[in-house]
């Protein structure tokens, strides 16, 4: 199955290993993610002001490129994968809107002008639907190296989930990634902060909201006994993660929790160490993997 | 005059004149009086000198051109734009990355981009400026640089981006980028500087300088033959 593949910029830059290890994993259960041969920003943020067409431009032109990359046979599916929550969420709202609203639709194409009209075929989704379609008992069928022992728990944050109707899953109780993280044998820390906010775009003015937001959801993990948090979102990655050095100095005897993303768990369960990018973590998550008996790698 | 050739009417900054049809707005202009002391260069569209911006009869888009390629129309109204203000940042290509980082220091502006094409759409070279601005904005150097390659720095680009970016420079950062970082120098190249290091054109630029007009003329006209 060959589906249509929007990386979105970070997955470029600053959460290769996401990428890396998605597309490795995908693969390895028989779904090629075909990234899209031309595309541009997501957008970043859904516009909320109904008047606000120039923010559809730029999520609307990527649905552009879907069709187009779908007419000329590279891919199967007019569905395109997403990775990034922040590009799902954007796509996927920006998508809705302009079919439900034909006028808002009419001026997208009239700015564009250039472009050929959007037809309103295209269905966002995200990686975890469509593991989630492709039946557990698959995932499952597919480990190589069950992670035995190892203690996880996912977050989603909110741009996977809300607002309703937009959402991968349930909004309060969602289930995906524990379902994923079953299937790759892994044991699941449910944490009742899993979809509260990480401080999202705080992180660059104010460290200090984030650090206390982010230390409530590691500290909530850590009680609970996991050995890292999964996340499917880099700037949760980033709250969650590197910003443990912001978490540090404002609670004293804070112990670092590692944060990976869930492709990566998925790429290590399968056998594909070498796409794992754990090295890109931060803090090191291999420390505790190690002790659980799951990389076969030396150092 | 009229009678003989077909003339059309363009306004210059406002001013109607009469020109002869299949002028460039370049030769129109110099035809209607105007001395070209900036924005004229080579006029053959290499050099980027002449944006012009215009209006055609009828029509409410506001389109660019370079004036020494553009033939001018029945009705055009013409502004010359010889200049575009934009700040180009100082670096030492030697110590950059060649990655996104290096784009969002020298240029942060770049994250305001929206996608909107109005770039793309004013280049009078047809090239894909948003993509060349996205690509760099994603950290990806080879793509940036490739597609901004036939870039002539015109500037029409930088004045009409709604995000106040300057495409031009983004571009030449990026190809400098790929070429010192990615594809590094070339042999032939390194081959060439130490010869011309070494002394060996010199007696040959000497001779030159001693030349009268024909015989460089001479010269011009002859050079495949001689090579």
């Amino acid at each position: 199955m060959r589906l249509p593949y929007y990386p979105g910029c970070t997955l470029k830059t600053t959460a290769q290993n996401f990428e890396e290890s998605a597309l490795a994993s995908a693969r390895a259960l028989g779904v090629e993610l075909v990234e899209l041969p031309r595309w541009n920003c997501c957008g970043t943020v859904h516009a909320l002001a109904k008047d606000d067409v120039m923010h559809y431009l730029a999520p609307i032109r990527n649905l552009i490129r879907v069709e187009e990359m779908a007419e000329s046979g590279l891919v199967d599916e007019k569905r395109v994968v997403t990775l990034c929550a922040m590009c799902y969420n954007t796509l996927k709202r920006a998508n809705a809107v302009v079919k439900e609203d034909q006028e808002k639709m009419q001026k997208v194409r009239e700015i564009m002008e250039r472009e050929n009209p959007y037809g309103g075929s295209v269905q966002v989704v995200h990686l975890l639907q469509v593991l989630r379609d492709l039946d557990w008992s698959k995932v499952a069928d597919r480990v190589e190296r069950p992670l035995k022992g190892l203690r996880v728990a996912p977050y989603y944050g909110c741009l996977l989930l809300r607002p309703r109707g937009f959402g991968i899953d349930d909004v309060d109780n969602p289930q995906v990634m524990e379902r994923l993280l079953e299937a790759l044998g892994a044991e699941v820390v449910n944490i009742p902060f899993k979809t509260k906010c990480c401080g999202a775009y705080h992180t660059v003015q104010m460290k200090e909201v984030v650090a206390e937001l982010s230390h409530r959801i590691l500290d909530q993990a850590s009680s609970a006994g996991a050995d890292m948090v999964a996340t499917a979102c880099p700037l949760c990655e980033y709250n969650l993660g590197p910003r443990q050095e912001e978490v540090k100095k404002l609670f004293r005897g804070f112990a670092p929790l590692p944060v990976v993303y869930f492709t990566q768990l998925m790429a290590l369960a399968f056998g594909l160490e070498e796409a794992t990018g754990f090295e890109q973590n931060d803090p090191d998550p291999r420390p505790a993997l190690r002790a659980r008996g799951l990389l076969k790698e030396e150092s | 005059m009229d009678d003989e050739v077909e003339m059309v009417t363009i306004y210059v900054m406002g001013k109607r004149h009469r020109v002869p049809a299949g002028l460039t707005i370049m030769k129109a202009m110099e035809y209607a009086g105007h001395q070209f002391r900036r924005g004229a260069g080579c006029r053959g569209g290499f050099c980027g000198a002449c944006a012009t911006i215009y209006r055609t009869k009828g029509s409410y888009k506001l389109q660019g051109a370079l004036a020494c390629q553009k033939i001018v129309e029945d009705g055009m109204y013409i502004a010359q734009i010889p200049f575009s203000p934009a700040e180009k940042k100082t670096y030492n290509i030697e110590e950059l990355r060649p990655d996104a980082g290096v784009f969002l220091e020298y240029y942060p502006e770049i994250a305001r981009c929206l996608s909107c094409n109005t770039c793309t759409k004013a280049c009078p070279q047809d090239i894909m400026v948003m993509d060349y601005v996205q690509a760099a904005l994603r950290g990806d150097v080879e793509e940036a640089a490739k597609l901004s390659f036939d870039c002539i720095g015109c500037g029409l680009c930088a004045v009409r981006c709604p995000a106040e970016i300057v495409p031009y420079n983004i571009g030449q950062l990026a190809r400098r980028l790929y070429s010192r970082h990615i594809v590094g120098p070339t042999e032939h190249v390194l081959k060439r500087v130490r010869e011309i290091e070494e002394g060996r054109f010199d007696e040959e630029i000497e001779e030159l300088k001693t030349l009268d007009r024909e015989a460089l003329q001479e010269r011009y006209e002859t050079r495949e033959r001689r090579l």
